[in-house]
């Protein structure tokens, strides 16, 4: 375990170094902290809306920072042949995998917690409530969700060789996945074979992200999900994170390194 | 003598992801031991197959047959390297550490105790002159300050086993002494040294046996005198040349010979 830090370590201090995330982190926190403390004539349906949009905002930067920093890792390892000195140690390429998953997957559920907290604590200052159970579940289940991204994203920089290849298709994918997903069962059914098959296996193939999304608990106020289906969520996204890290390993076990 | 490092009718094939590209034999049947304290040149012109063997070695690469050992561990099992340091041709370092933090990373990584790690640390920064840029990040490093904290990487583990893959490739006279007397103090600990290079008047100073071998098979084997008495010669040069079917028209005609190791 002690190497799969040492490498997650390095991954979470790269990101920190590097300058290009704190744009985007300063832009999603500014529109946040705008959207989130505008108070439009205390018209309750106008104050979700901004509450909506904010959540959003902070999905699409995390899938961002998922996508964006997983996508480069091993690529650029390659092209700047640090991958050499470092596999020349005695480090599994499983270890190397799974700590190069740890750091982003990491990284992600840090920049998540700021983000949480800080909008939490701007809606909190206008609402004087903060109902902790509903930030815990959209925030745990956001970073579950970011797991599957990051393994599946790891698995792109693996099969696909350009990195801006790997981007594109797993934001698509992930974007998709989120916004179809639920539907492709219902899609098949009005299609003809084949084609009514392949829907209906990717719908049971695919992993569903649209269930880690519950912002809906915190713009709408409602009860949190119950915990026995928070703890099956969270073990559903365990499952499809580790066959995707499988996957990835099965790829990567043999890949020649030159 | 101990055999610290065994390759066995190795044969690697690369083949081209296009279409219908043909197969290229990169090594071809190669047979080779190391024994403990040597310090041992591993030659042959650009494209002969050193780097692919040493690529083999460190598990970058799987052959297509044959097997290759280490301290009597095969090449595929991780912990093979555990007693080994590398020092690649040219550096490749994570730009953003500084050079305590990657040699801490890398302790870590040979589960190195902290304070194992502090130790070795400001011992072998000490060594290769870097104390007082210790906290500078590497992208500020000069290309010899790069390729000496290689050499302290290559360290960090006080390995039994050094490979140096063209170690002096690319430095001034002052960055090959220092490796030079690294290289010499490491064999004065007893350890030992698989060595890489085309400086042909290194190899004849500081190694004790050497290899050479050309499109991927091995050519010619033996102590430097020997070889030199061999091929009835005067240099290692020349008898690289020779082994090589170097001629002055630019011909090469191929020519093996393997001198027993004493």
């Amino acid at each position: 375990m002690k190497k799969i830090f040492a490498i997650g370590n390095v991954v979470l201090l790269e990101m920190y170094r590097r300058k290009d995330f704190y744009v985007l982190f300063i832009v999603t926190a500014l529109i946040t902290a705008v959207m989130g403390s505008v108070t439009f004539f205390n018209n309750a349906q106008i104050v979700r809306y901004l509450k909506a949009i904010s959540l959003f905002l902070i999905w699409a930067s995390s899938l961002f920072i998922a996508i964006g920093a997983t996508a480069r890792q091993i690529p650029a390892e390659r092209e700047s042949r640090t991958i050499f000195p470092l596999m020349a140690k005695p480090v599994s390429r499983a270890q190397m995998l799974v700590g190069k998953f740890l750091g982003c997957w990491l990284a992600c559920g840090l920049a998540l917690v700021i983000f949480y907290v800080f909008f939490g604590c701007i809606v909190a200052a206008r609402e004087h409530q903060w109902p902790l159970a509903n930030y815990f579940q959209a925030w745990s289940l956001h970073w579950a969700m970011l797991g599957i991204v990051v393994a599946m994203t790891l698995f792109g920089s693996l099969v696909l060789t350009a990195v801006s290849s790997n981007l594109t298709i797993t934001f698509i994918a992930t974007v998709a996945i989120l916004l179809v997903g639920r539907y492709l069962h219902k899609v098949a059914l009005s299609m003809t074979e084949p084609s009514a098959a392949i829907f209906t296996g990717l719908y049971y193939v695919i992993p569903h992200l649209e269930l880690f999304d519950v912002r809906d608990l915190i713009v709408q106020d409602w009860p949190p999900v119950p915990w026995g289906i928070w703890l099956i969520a969270i073990a559903y996204a365990a499952v499809y994170t580790g066959l995707l890290l499988l996957l990835s390993w099965l790829v990567f076990r043999k890949k020649v390194l030159r | 003598m101990n055999i610290v490092l065994k390759i066995e009718k190795l044969r690697v094939e690369f083949t081209g992801r296009e279409f219908r590209q043909t197969t290229k034999v990169a090594l071809s049947s190669l047979d080779l031991e190391v024994g403990a304290g040597e310090i041992f040149g591993f030659l042959g012109p650009n494209g002969a197959g050193k780097t692919t063997t040493i690529n083999v070695l460190l598990g970058f690469v799987t052959p297509k047959s044959g097997t290759a050992y280490l301290f009597g561990i095969d090449v595929r099992q991780p912990i093979a390297r555990q007693r080994i340091g590398y020092l690649p041709e040219l550096t490749y370092y994570y730009k953003f550490l500084t050079a305590e933090e990657l040699l801490r990373f890398y302790a870590k990584i040979f589960g190195l105790s902290r304070v194992e790690a502090d130790k070795r640390i400001d011992r072998l920064l000490k060594l290769v002159d870097l104390e007082s840029a210790r906290r500078r990040p590497l992208k500020t490093y000069s290309k010899g300050m790069q390729q000496r904290v290689g050499l302290a990487q290559a360290l960090i583990n006080d390995p039994d086993l050094l490979i140096l893959d063209e170690p002096t490739s690319g430095l001034d006279p002052l960055g090959r002494m220092k490796v030079r007397e690294i290289i010499q103090r490491v064999k004065n600990e007893g350890k030992t040294v698989f060595f890489s290079s085309h400086e042909l008047g290194e190899v004849e100073t500081v190694c004790d046996r050497v290899v050479i071998i050309n499109e991927g098979e091995l050519k010619a084997e033996g102590r430097v005198a020997e070889l030199v008495q061999k091929y009835l010669t005067s240099s290692l040069e020349q008898v690289f040349l020779k082994v090589v079917g170097y001629q002055a028209n630019g011909d090469r005609a191929p020519a093996t010979s393997r001198v027993p190791a004493a």
